[in-house]
């Protein structure tokens, strides 16, 4: 079972803000879900590699050229806070 | 009413009119509509279809009018995935798919309405609110691609594209008795797509007929350098469509007719089945051990890769922002505030089973659980040429009925997420009614066999009516 407390610190992790209220429905309900993950420790994978991706595809490269990017203007106009042809954010540190 | 038109049909309305015309009667039928389809039209969309009677013709989808699924990337047209963490962004770059659609001559007629960032089964866990479904519109359109599904079944376009995650095409179009196709992974870019699951999803086109699937993916389909998983192979989907299935082989898995399989939807698939030894097939059942373990690695790999993708959207350079003394306060009241309960849930999976100490349990076993269904399907296609089973479990289902109870909504993807895991492409064909619903026969094929599943659904519909079911009632 997960606790009220590691909802909130996977809460930070996961940069969301929860409250108090919604710790307890999420415990109760990322529990059952996380129960239901434990399945797969009924599975022996004993020597199996894992599978991150299922293309045939392994280091996929290209020349290094210079191409056109997105337009400035066109980029900035999806910004709720934009100044002097920058997006302005918070300070993060 | 609104009418079913196939492609061909549209394109003999426009010989007759013109694409103009056939647009805006499209548009007009949308504004009519109360199954809540589309998120938005586009006003473009006229000008798109006047250019199309210039072209005369010109293109394979000359004038054709195709709904567009949300969560894909279109200039100047709003992509907002179905969430409030979106709203007003208006991408500045046309995904690979829309490039190609335009260079076809398609007439873009907006955008579908879905489950938020494609995480559910249902299209409720859209901010817009739930599409209905056009067959019995207490029900659910199935999802998350439910308003691409919803406004094909109801006459409101002829063609869509949506995407499928863990079955996001083929639920919709088995809940609302259309024809949707999943891929297999790399053979449509998802430059464009906005991101949920990477290493599952693919972008897929629905339609009424098989015909029309194989046209936007003779359109849709094929390389491009710009997404790394992309496959450089030449595919014909149009040279599949042969109506002939002596010498099959059908391989039916006793997995997917497990407990919870509705009667009447085991009954229409086995019906289906039966129609494929009297076309000259032949069958036999298979097994694939590890289907049961399938739902729960799919689950603990979306949430994780869900758990990245979505870390971009913090309010900084698009969509609304709650202000904050620093950027990890601003960041955690954006998302706590914009983000539905559904992804929150999701990402906080995610979080936890990517978090120290978790990663072996969950992620890395999920990973080699993966594999092992991979396997299951490379052992069982050895054999026989396609796999066929139920698309879905059950018909669709009351709109509420599993809202609030996240894993027994989970546990009806049960047959459509194990192709996901292992990429093979898979198509849902209509096969029938249970209780006046639509049922959906789910045909799976190898990688990159995308032809076989085609000709096999092809022939079943050219010798069946099925797919000549329609809504009663179209509002």
């Amino acid at each position: 079972m997960i606790t009220k407390d590691e909802v909130e610190h996977v809460g930070w992790l996961a940069r969301i803000d929860i409250d108090d209220a919604d710790a307890e429905d999420y415990a109760v309900k990322l529990s059952s879900v996380l129960d239901y993950f434990g399945q797969l420790d009924e599975v022996d994978t004993e020597g199996v590699e894992p599978t991150y991706h299922v293309a045939d595809i392994m280091n996929v490269f290209r020349e290094d050229v210079v191409t056109p990017s997105l337009d400035q203007e066109d980029v900035l106009a999806n910004t709720a806070s934009e100044k002097d042809g920058y997006i302005k954010a918070p300070r993060i540190i | 009413m609104a009418e079913w038109l196939s492609i061909s049909d549209v394109k003999r309305k426009i010989s007759k009119t013109s694409a103009e015309e056939v647009t805006a009667a499209y548009l007009e039928t949308i504004a009519k509509s109360s199954i809540n389809g589309y998120t938005c039209t586009y006003d473009g969309a006229i000008e798109m279809a006047k250019e199309a009677d210039k072209g005369e013709g010109e293109g394979l989808l000359a004038g054709v009018p195709i709904a567009i699924k949300d969560n894909i990337s279109t200039k100047g047209l709003s992509t907002t995935c179905s969430s409030k963490i979106l709203e007003g962004y208006v991408p500045p770059y046309d995904a690979h798919v829309i490039e190609r659609l335009k260079a076809e001559g398609a007439v873009i007629l907006g955008k579908t309405n879905m489950d938020e960032f494609a995480m559910g089964t249902s299209t409720e866990s859209s901010c817009y609110g739930v599409t209905l479904n056009p067959w019995d519109t207490e029900r659910v359109p199935g999802g998350s691609s439910g308003g691409s599904a919803a406004v094909v079944a109801a006459g409101e376009a002829p063609i869509s594209l949506g995407s499928d995650t863990g079955g996001s095409v083929r639920c919709p179009a088995a809940f609302c008795g259309v024809v949707g196709l999943k891929p297999t992974y790399g053979a449509v870019s998802r430059f464009g797509l906005i991101s949920y699951a990477n290493s599952l999803e693919q972008i897929g086109p629905m339609a009424t007929c098989v015909e029309d699937i194989a046209t936007v993916m003779d359109v849709i389909g094929g390389y491009d350098p710009r997404d790394s998983t992309s496959m450089d192979r030449e595919m014909k989907y149009r040279d599949s469509l042969v109506d002939d299935v002596k010498a099959l082989k059908i391989g039916v898995p006793e997995e997917y007719f497990g407990e919870g399989v509705d009667e009447g939807v085991e009954k229409a698939v086995m019906d289906a089945i039966g129609k494929y030894e009297e076309m000259g097939a032949t069958w036999e059942k298979v097994s694939m051990p590890h289907t049961k373990y399938a739902l729960a690695a799919y689950y603990t790999i979306a949430m994780s890769e869900a758990s990245s993708n979505l870390a971009r959207f913090d309010g900084t350079r698009y969509g609304p922002r709650y202000d904050g003394e620093n950027w990890h306060v601003m960041a955690s009241r954006t998302r706590a505030e914009c983000f539905g309960k559904e992804v929150q849930r999701r990402v906080l999976l995610g979080t936890y089973a990517l978090s120290a100490g978790y990663q072996d349990k969950y992620y890395l076993k999920a990973l080699k659980v993966r594999t092992l269904v991979k396997q299951d399907f490379e052992k069982a296609l050895s054999s026989v040429d396609v796999l066929m089973g139920p698309t879905m479990p059950m018909p669709a289902f009351k709109i509420g009925e599993k809202v609030e109870d996240p894993l027994s909504l989970y546990l009806s993807d049960v047959n459509t997420v194990p192709m996901n895991l292992s990429g093979v492409p898979c198509i849902s064909v209509p096969c029938g009614l249970s209780d006046g619903l639509p049922v959906g026969l789910q045909i799976i094929g190898k990688q990159y066999d995308e032809a076989t599943i085609m000709r096999a659904a092809y022939a079943f519909e050219q010798n069946t009516d099925h797919n000549k079911a329609r809504p009663s009632e179209v509002i």
